[in-house]
């Protein structure tokens, strides 16, 4: 379990990468978990072509694991096209926290994904399947 | 810090903890389990599981219908468990106590039958801002239903029902009061008896959610002069699936159907149907028939601990976790600051760290504690937190607990850089 809150993960809760609002903006979206209250918004800003995201920044309060989510998700998200942010698969986001996560947390991992989609649609974007996404994110890890 | 050796009168944790088959279970963590959710669900005895067993092995057919001696045996076992029930709880009657599913179904019954023919346009309902989401929503659905009003009796600060602000709203003729005994989500004991002689005053029928106080101290709803209460199984060391609705006999006998079908019914033609006496007006279709078996063998368990000595055990665990939690820097507790007024669930906050992390890294100790918002949105709202940790003693818990929540805590705040 301890590993869970490894370093990573709590430099990333401790200083999020790409917080704040972007003004102006061309994509933008709030949202929440409300099993735990956690909140977050995030905007984006096109390049000239409003084809790719040229930058990209959220804010929120809420647990380590969806803090860092955040903060490692923008991290990847600059130069890419609405298609690609479309595609974005989320057993990656979570895969890319590095440390095993379980049902009882994955909505933590996954809301800055949900905050994203909700971005590129414009409205709110649905949960990923929990059951596809811990099937294919946990792979040899074990569940905290 | 050390948590002080036990005082004479608590119960041996260790000792009760061996009649509950969960504790058997080895935790991913190596460390035995320390149970602090049972303001959520309650793991049962073996008595009980056993009273399921035997129920549905030696005892079950189906009630209120066969003419054989299996169903004769059944009805009557099943309605013993209703007079058990009713005994436990002071009912004067075993008649005004209703099997349910939970205290939630037994809300929504009064929500819907009573409130939906008693209640118009004009009429001003009151419920309070520390209730559960049971107490609050059904509430929210009758008074949309029927045009009445829907208001909320305000907490003070440290966590209590504001009797002046009761007050103020009860002199407008509220038709019915919704409150709770204790507060799930900040841990209150409200002065029930106060506050139902004032709603009695006002002309005010009140409806108790007594889901947190049943299972933890002597609870005796003619004394409390209440006009309602609902409580479920789960909590008290019974089964899931059963609860209680009591109702003084008038009311229900006034009251329509909230479900229909069979059993609740005397004679149904095509053209129409007459009603069943309460209880069994509320009681549509087969009911928990094993549950009830093994609610009777939660009671029968609990009696011979002594409601009294369960809450002097609680209030001494709660007594004790509440200082030292208060001794840890960057610890803020939720609800009063007094042992006569606050029951055995202490919710918490730790500055820096989301509740959801402090249940995970404690779950790691080996700790069950829960977190989030308690099904109490407005309670959070009202003190601007996203959600709180809590922690929530019974029986089988001992001041072992207690030392292993505060060096749970200190955990925490090492992992996150907090202390």
């Amino acid at each position: 379990m301890d590993n869970l809150y490894r370093d990573f993960i709590l430099e990333h809760y401790r200083n999020p990468h790409n917080t704040g609002v972007l003004d102006p903006h061309d994509l933008h979206f709030a949202d929440s978990n409300p099993t735990c209250g956690d909140e977050m918004s995030m905007t984006l800003r096109l390049d000239e072509a409003k084809e790719r995201v040229d930058d990209v920044a959220f804010t929120g309060r809420g647990c380590a694991i969806s803090q860092a989510s955040a903060s490692i998700l923008t991290d990847e998200l600059r130069g890419l096209s609405l298609d690609e942010l479309r595609s974005i698969d989320p057993r990656d986001v979570v895969e890319n926290l590095g440390v095993p996560i379980g049902p009882a947390r994955l909505k933590c991992a996954l809301l800055s994904y949900k905050v994203l989609q909700g971005a590129v649609i414009g409205a709110e974007a649905r949960w990923p399947d929990e059951a596809e996404v811990l099937a294919g994110a946990n792979e040899g890890g074990s569940a905290p | 810090m050390a948590v002080e050796q036990a005082p004479p009168g608590v119960f041996d944790g260790a000792a009760l903890r061996t009649d509950f088959p969960v504790f058997d279970r080895p935790h991913r963590s190596g460390r035995p389990l320390s149970f602090l959710d049972s303001a959520a669900s309650a793991p049962r005895p073996r008595a009980v599981i056993e009273a399921l067993a035997d129920a549905y092995g030696h005892h079950y057919a189906n009630v209120h219908r066969g003419i054989y001696e299996l169903s004769e045996d059944a009805t009557a076992r099943f309605e013993a468990a209703r007079r058990r029930l009713a005994a436990f709880i002071g009912a004067p009657s075993d008649r005004e106590v209703v099997f349910v599913r939970n205290a939630t179904e037994a809300i929504n019954l009064v929500a819907y039958s009573w409130g939906r023919t008693h209640l118009g346009p004009g009429d001003l309902l009151l419920s309070t801002e520390m209730e559960h989401h049971a107490n609050l929503v059904p509430w929210q659905q009758v008074a949309e239903a029927t045009g009445a009003t829907l208001e909320y009796v305000r907490i003070t600060d440290d966590g209590r029902l504001d009797l002046d602000d009761l007050r103020e709203r009860l002199a407008r003729e509220p038709r019915l009061l919704a409150f709770s005994q204790v507060s799930n989500s900040l841990g209150t004991i409200n002065p029930v008896t106060e506050i139902a002689a004032m709603a009695r005053d006002a002309g005010t029928l009140t409806i108790l959610d007594a889901a947190q106080s049943v299972p933890h101290m002597p609870v005796d709803v003619a004394a409390l002069g209440v006009d309602f209460a609902a409580l479920s199984g789960h909590k008290m060391l019974g089964p899931s699936g059963i609860g209680a609705l009591w109702g003084r006999r008038e009311l229900l006998d006034a009251m329509p159907p909230f479900l229909t079908g069979g059993s609740m019914i005397t004679r149904v033609s095509l053209d129409g149907t007459e009603w069943n006496e309460v209880p069994w007006k509320f009681e549509a279709g087969t009911p928990a028939i094993a549950e009830a078996a093994g609610l009777a063998a939660a009671i029968d368990y609990l009696e011979g601990l002594g409601m009294a000595n369960v809450r002097a055990h609680e209030r001494v665990l709660f007594e004790r976790a509440w200082a030292a939690l208060g001794g840890i820097g960057g610890v803020r507790r939720m609800g009063p600051d007094s042992p006569d007024e606050h029951a055995g669930v202490l919710a918490f906050v730790v500055d820096g760290v989301h509740p959801h992390d402090v249940a995970t890294i404690l779950d790691g100790e080996g700790l069950a504690v829960r977190a989030g918002h308690h099904c109490a949105q407005p309670v959070m709202q009202r003190y601007d937190l996203p959600a709180t940790t809590r922690a929530s003693f019974y029986v089988y818990n001992d001041l072992d607990d207690v030392q292993r929540l505060v060096d749970g805590i200190r955990t925490v705040q090492r992992v996150f850089g907090t202390a």
